[in-house]
C-alpha cells in the first residue's frame, strides 16, 4: 500500500515536470516574436522589455531557460513559492493574485462538488432501485434539464428571481467568510447551486446507470441469499462496487474547475481563477495566464494522484496489482 | 424413510415477455429427504436453476410469474411475504452458485462477507460472526482459516472460493442446500474435491442437497434422486440407482448416450438432434417430439403423463414398457459392439 502511493506519488512529479514542458514550449518557445514583448503586455516601454528579456534569460540556451523556469516553480523566485513570475501590466507578483483568487475558486468549487455529491449520488440511487416508477422518470426529467441548460442562463436566471424579485439571496460579487459569514454564504448560494445542477444532473445518470449495472452482478444474488435487507445489499454491496467510477469522474471534474469554472465565475462576478485567466487573456497579461494554467495542470495531476490513493482504499484488487 | 424436508408441488414459472410468455418452469414437483441429495439435470434452459432462483425468493416477481407450492418446515416459501422470505434465505434454504469468481463480492475480505451472513439472520457481535466464520472456513477445508478469512476472494483459488461460498452457505445449518452447477466453472481435479466436500457437508449439517448439472457424470457419483427435466418439465424422476439401471425416457437415454466415459470414445457418442425449443412457442404434446426418434402420433398432439413406470419410479412418455424395453435393448446392443 505504501509502496504503491509512493509510485503514484513519483509518477505524479514526471507528469507535472512533463506539464511544465509542454507550458513552457507553448509560452516561451512558439510564439512568433520576441516573447519578452509578449510578455510586457500592451504597451511596453523599452526599459521593462529590457528587463523581461535579463529576467527570462532569453539569451541564454532553451534548455537552461526551462532548467531556471523549473527551478523557480519548485523552489521559488524572488516573491515566493510557487515562482510564477511578475505581472508586468498589473504591476504585481503573479503569485501574489493567484494567492488572492485561489480561495473564492477553491470554495466555489468545494461548496458545488458537496451539493452535485450529495444531490446526485441520492437521486442516482433512488432512481435505479425505483426504476421504471414516477420517481425514476422524474430523475431522469431532472437530468435532461440540468444537462441541457446552459449555466449562464441558469444564473441570470436564478440571480433574477431569488435576488432581484424575492431577495432571499445576496446578489453578485464575492463577500470574504472572514469578513461577514452570514454575506458569504447568502452570496455563494446561488452560485453553488447553478454550477452544482449540470454536475448533480450528470452523476444522477451514472449513478444510476453504474447501480444498475452492479445489481445485475452475481454477487450481489450471493448478497440477496445470504437474507441481507434490500438496503444492506443496495449500500454495502452495490454503491460500494459502483462508487469506483463516481471518483474517478469526481476527481477529474474538480480539478477541471479550478482553472476553469469561468462562466460561473463571470455571471455571479465572483473573481476567482477563472475572472483571472479571462482578464489576463484579454489584457495579454502572459505571466498571470501561465500562471493559472500551470496551477491548473498541476490542479489536474494531483487530483489524479488522490483518485488513484482513494483507488487502493476501494478496490483491494488495486492495491495487490 | 426419513423426514422430508422440501415438498415442491406444482412449481411454475412464467416470465411474460413482448414475443410472449415463457414458460420456463411448468408443473414441476419433487419432493427432497433429509441426508439425499436430489440430482437435477437438463441441457441449459431445461428450467433447473430458475426453479431453485424460484424457491430461494431470489426472482424479480415483478418480471416472474410463481405458482405452486414449497412446503419448507411448515412454511410455504412460494407465499411468503418478501420479508419473511428474506427470514428464510440463508437460514434455512441456502444456495451456492456456479461461478465462484463472479460470486463473490471482489471488495469485502472473505471472513467479511461470512460474518455478514451470521449476522443476516442472528443479533450477534462482529467477534462472534468472524469467530463462527473462521470455524467454517476451517470446516471446509480451508487451511490456516484464521489468516485467510482476512483475504479478498482475488487471493482465492477457484476451488477456494466455492469452499467459502459452501462455508456462507451452512453458516445457520439450513435445512437445504441449493448448488447450482457447483463445479462448472473449475478444473477437473478441483471438481471432485468440492462434490466430495459437499457430500461430506451433507452427512455432517444432516441437510437436504439439490445439485444442478448438466453433466450425468456429477449426478452418477452423489446424487440418491435423480429429476430429469426437459424445457421445463419434469421427464423422469426416480432413485439414481434405478434410473441409470434402467432408464425410461428417451430424453434420458439420449442424455446418457451423449455422455463421454473412459471406455467411449468422442465419435462414438451420439448427440441428441436438433436444439432446445422455444419457451415461448412450445412444441405440441411432448415438448421432446421434434427430436425423438421414437415419436409417433400421439407424442404431436398430447402430452404425456408423469406416470409410475412397473420398475418403480416416474416417467413422462407415451411409450409402453414393452417398447422401452425393447428400444432400450437395441440401444445397448448397438452400444456394446
Amino acid at each position: 500500500m505504501v509502496l504503491y502511493i509512493v509510485r503514484r506519488t513519483l509518477w505524479a512529479v514526471l507528469v507535472i515536470l512533463i506539464v511544465l514542458l509542454l507550458t513552457y514550449a507553448v509560452f516561451y518557445l512558439m510564439p512568433a516574436g520576441d516573447p519578452a514583448l509578449r510578455f510586457a503586455g500592451k504597451s511596453p516601454t523599452p526599459e521593462s522589455i529590457a528587463l523581461i528579456r535579463h529576467r527570462l534569460g532569453l539569451d541564454q540556451p532553451w534548455y537552461t531557460q526551462y532548467g531556471k523556469f523549473v527551478k523557480n516553480f519548485f523552489t521559488g523566485d524572488e516573491y515566493g513559492w510557487p515562482g510564477l513570475g511578475y505581472s508586468y501590466v498589473n504591476g504585481v507578483p503573479v503569485l501574489d493574485q493567484v494567492k488572492e483568487r485561489t480561495p473564492r475558486t477553491l470554495l466555489l468549487i468545494a461548496g458545488a462538488a458537496t451539493i452535485w455529491l450529495v444531490v446526485g449520488v441520492s437521486i442516482g440511487v433512488l432512481s435505479a432501485v425505483k426504476r421504471r416508477t414516477f420517481a425514476d422518470r422524474a430523475a431522469m426529467g431532472f437530468v435532461l434539464f440540468g444537462i441541457s441548460a446552459p449555466v449562464f442562463w441558469l444564473g441570470l436566471m436564478a440571480l433574477f428571481i431569488f435576488w432581484n424579485k424575492l431577495h432571499w439571496t445576496g446578489g453578485t460579487g464575492y463577500v470574504p467568510i472572514t469578513e461577514n459569514p452570514t454575506g458569504f454564504f447568502s452570496h455563494m448560494i446561488l452560485p453553488w447551486t447553478v454550477l452544482a445542477l449540470l454536475f448533480a444532473a450528470i452523476y444522477t445518470r451514472m449513478t444510476r446507470n453504474t447501480l444498475l449495472e452492479t445489481l445485475g452482478e452475481d454477487y450481489i444474488r450471493t448478497a440477496r441469499a445470504k437474507g441481507l435487507s434490500e438496503r444492506t445489499v443496495i449500500v454495502h454491496h452495490a454503491l460500494r462496487a459502483s462508487l469506483i467510477p463516481i471518483v474517478t469522474m469526481f476527481g477529474m471534474d474538480v480539478a477541471l474547475l479550478v482553472g476553469g469554472a469561468i462562466i460561473t465565475e463571470s455571471v455571479f462576478n465572483i473573481q476567482g481563477l477563472g475572472w483571472l485567466a479571462i482578464t489576463g487573456t484579454l489584457n495579454q497579461d502572459l505571466p498571470t495566464v501561465l500562471g493559472v494554467v500551470m496551477l491548473g495542470a498541476v490542479a489536474v495531476v494531483i487530483m489524479n494522484l488522490f483518485v488513484d490513493i482513494a483507488y487502493a482504499f476501494l478496490d483491494p484488487r488495486v492495491r495487490y496489482a | 424413510m426419513t423426514e422430508v424436508v422440501l415438498d415442491v408441488r406444482g412449481l411454475s414459472v412464467v416470465f411474460p415477455t413482448l414475443d410472449g410468455e415463457v414458460k420456463a418452469v411448468s408443473d414441476l414437483s419433487y419432493i427432497l429427504h433429509r441426508g439425499e441429495t436430489l440430482g437435477i439435470v437438463g441441457e441449459s434452459g431445461s428450467g433447473k436453476s430458475v426453479s431453485s432462483l424460484a424457491l430461494m425468493g431470489l426472482l424479480n416477481k415483478e418480471r416472474a410469474h410463481i405458482t405452486g407450492r414449497a412446503q419448507l418446515g411448515g412454511r410455504d416459501l412460494l407465499s411468503l411475504p418478501d420479508d419473511e422470505m428474506r427470514g428464510v434465505r440463508g437460514k434455512d434454504i441456502a444456495m451456492i452458485f456456479q461461478d465462484p469468481f463472479a460470486c463473490l463480492h471482489p471488495m469485502h475480505r472473505v471472513g467479511d462477507q461470512i460474518a455478514e451472513a451470521v449476522t443476516a439472520h442472528k443479533k450477534v457481535s462482529k467477534s462472534i460472526a468472524e469467530a463462527r466464520a473462521v470455524e467454517l472456513l476451517g470446516e471446509v477445508g480451508i487451511p490456516n482459516a484464521k489468516e485467510r478469512a482476512k483475504d479478498y476472494p482475488h487471493q482465492f483459488s477457484g476451488g477456494m472460493r466455492q469452499r467459502a461460498m459452501i462455508a456462507m452457505a451452512l453458516v445457520h445449518n439450513p435445512s437445504v442446500l441449493i448448488a447450482d452447477e457447483p463445479t462448472t466453472a473449475l478444473d477437473v481435479t478441483v471438481q471432485a474435491q468440492i462434490l466430495e466436500l459437499i457430500e461430506r457437508v451433507k452427512r455432517e449439517f444432516d441437510i437436504g442437497v439439490i445439485l444442478i448439472t448438466h453433466d450425468l457424470g456429477v449426478i452418477a457419483e452423489t446424487a440418491n434422486t435423480v429429476l430429469v427435466m426437459y424445457a421445463g418439465r419434469a421427464m423422469e424422476f426416480g432413485p439414481a440407482q434405478e434410473l441409470f439401471a434402467a432408464p425410461q425416457n428417451p430424453y434420458t437415454w439420449g442424455l446418457l448416450g451423449s455422455m463421454p466415459t473412459v471406455e467411449r470414445k468422442l465419435d462414438e457418442l451420439v448427440a441428441i438432434e436438433g436444439t432446445p425449443p422455444s419457451l415461448v412457442y412450445m412444441p405440441s404434446g411432448c415438448a421432446f417430439h421434434p427430436r425423438c426418434s421414437y415419436a409417433f402420433d400421439k407424442c404431436t398432439t398430447a402430452l404425456p403423463d408423469l406416470r409410475t413406470v412397473p420398475g418403480g419410479h416416474a416417467d413422462r412418455c407415451h411409450l409402453t414398457p414393452e417398447q422401452k424395453r425393447e428400444a432400450l435393448n437395441s440401444i445397448r446392443e448397438v452400444a456394446s459392439r
